[in-house]
């Protein structure tokens, strides 16, 4: 599941950095992975997608937004550089297939789906930024579907963090990331585009956590 | 904050405009697929009910429920029991008590919906209630003119036409204005509404006034059979004062865009070339009706407070 909101992306400014009203600051926050782990993470984890694709030349990257968009673009890149093959990046927004809809009185705001390759006999790679329940990945594989006939789908998680509740196998993770469920993880950095610092941060909720999922 | 209906842009504020017209944007994108449907309100009931004839808005918010994977039932006087004097909100009522996750009404009395979303438990879109207002319409209006020119902050939007009868004019008077466009309103002295100016609008008795600089050209849809001989003398004199053609659209801006809520009647709000074709973008406000109605749908349709209790349950 993505932990990303748009609104909560923050506004970067790294180091030390107090969220809001929260009571207690110490320890509240700590980074589990920061721009160069998650550069490191990106570079080896395209380095996989070689080595397990036979052909890399109907691949083809969809990004679950926000988070999995610049991790989407990196890997391109990294792919690019690695073996010389150019791979188209999708993004494809999963909202409109999300399970939890009837029971949620607000509906969730809508993001972006920009699908430029068809979908058909490709092997599609879902990229996440953050892999939980697998609900968000069970989505995605809905909605692609509706796009095409895929040869095979695979999925990038940069965290997997595991309270698994559906049978979704994550093929390349970034870092596994046993937490707690009242732990909020967030990938920040989202404003900077693909040369702006990311982190990944593990967030304690205060007790009667606001805003979880 | 948008409540549990849609009744009126009045009640809206910019933040919900802008809310609805970027989940239009995102629906669109599904309309454009091969597969235009998404299960986003799979087993939720719509019902259109719909005591005034439209074929196109009516259809218009059938394929947008549709689209969503939501069941729409259509529901007409003709085929009702509403000919058999059982009161409009007795056959509300009726409808209600088969749990749809919302009902879309038109009648030609203003404040029908209104008064039909008190007595139900779904929430209740208004699809055009008299010379009120019709909500959906501006809003595909406004989006249409967003999607034109990229923005809708202070751009001049002239309406033009029998606003004094016209729910359209009116639920585009506040959109836009809420989005800080300058409206202007031009037709006979007999069509426009008294006291116009205290909403902040500017009224014009001449078409070439109206248009000077305007980015946006709005015609209303005349109703002969209804207005002619009462509040013009003929249809010739309004299609030679009122009517839009090319030579009167030179007085707006270059790149003004001609916009009709339909149905037309050619040659007399608008010249027949002009109507299909640039810088008339007619068929485009009706492609963006589909994804606004998805919108809205989808911001709207079951989120009623027997929802909640049924989670709590």
């Amino acid at each position: 599941m993505s932990a990303v909101e748009p609104g909560s992306a923050g506004s970067g400014g790294g180091g030390s950095r107090s969220t809001g009203p929260a009571t207690r600051s110490d320890g509240v926050e700590r980074v589990v992975l920061d721009d160069v782990a998650i550069r490191r993470a990106l570079v080896r984890i395209a380095h996989e997608l070689v080595e397990r694709n036979e052909s890399l030349d109907d691949l083809y990257l969809v990004a679950i937004p926000n988070g999995g968009v610049p991790l989407a673009r990196q890997i391109a890149a990294n792919l690019a550089s690695i073996a010389g093959v150019e791979v188209p990046v999708g993004i494809l927004d999963t909202t409109l297939y999300r399970d939890d809809l009837v029971s949620s009185g607000e509906r969730p705001p809508l993001r972006r789906t920009e699908m430029p390759s068809a979908v058909d006999g490709r092997t599609v790679v879902l990229v996440d930024d953050v892999v939980s329940t697998g609900r968000t990945i069970r989505a995605a594989m809905d909605a692609l579907m509706d796009f095409g006939r895929p040869r095979a789908v695979q999925v990038v998680g940069l965290v997997d963090r595991g309270h698994r509740e559906l049978p979704i196998r994550i093929d390349y993770v970034g870092k596994n990331l046993p937490t707690q469920r009242s732990e909020r993880i967030e990938l920040r950095g989202l404003e900077g585009g693909l040369d702006g610092p990311l982190e990944v941060v593990v967030r304690r909720q205060p007790a009667e956590g606001e805003g979880a999922e | 904050m948008m409540g549990r209906d849609l009744l009126a842009i009045e009640d809206l504020d910019r933040a919900d405009l802008e809310r609805i017209l970027e989940t239009a944007l995102r629906m669109g994108e599904v309309g454009r697929r091969d597969v235009k449907k998404v299960p986003t309100l799979r087993g939720r009931t719509i019902i259109n009910l719909f005591f005034e004839p439209s074929t196109r808005t009516r259809t218009s918010f059938e394929i947008a429920g549709k689209r969503l994977s939501a069941d729409v039932v259509n529901f007409s006087p003709s085929s009702s029991s509403l000919t058999k004097a059982e009161s409009i909100l007795d056959t509300a009522m009726t409808l209600d008590a088969m749990d749809p996750d919302a009902v879309v009404v038109r009648h030609k009395v203003a404040g029908v919906p209104k008064r039909i979303a008190d007595a139900l438990a779904a929430p209740v879109i208004n699809a055009g209630d008299g010379a009120h207002e019709h909500p959906t319409q501006a809003l595909l209006d406004l989006f249409t003119v967003w999607q034109e020119k990229g923005r809708v902050d202070g751009l001049t939007v002239a309406i033009v036409g029998d606003v004094l009868h016209s729910r359209v004019a009116r639920s585009n008077l506040y959109a836009f204005s809420k989005l800080g466009a300058e409206v202007r309103l031009a037709a006979p002295p007999t069509m426009l509404p008294a006291a116009v100016e205290s909403l902040g609008v500017k009224s014009y008795g001449s078409l070439r006034e109206a248009l000077e600089g305007a980015d946006v050209v709005m015609l209303l849809r005349i109703q002969q059979e209804r207005l002619a001989g009462c509040f013009f003398p003929s249809i010739r004199e309004y299609a030679a004062t009122f009517g839009l053609d090319r030579r009167k659209l030179r007085f707006a801006k270059d790149d003004a865009i001609v916009m009709h809520p339909g149905p037309i009647n050619r040659g007399v709000e608008i010249a027949h070339d002009l109507a299909d074709q640039r810088p008339s973008v007619i068929l485009d406000q009706v492609r963006n009706g589909v994804a606004v109605r998805m919108a809205v749908l989808y911001l709207f349709a079951g989120r009623s407070p027997r929802d909640a209790a049924r989670r709590e349950g």
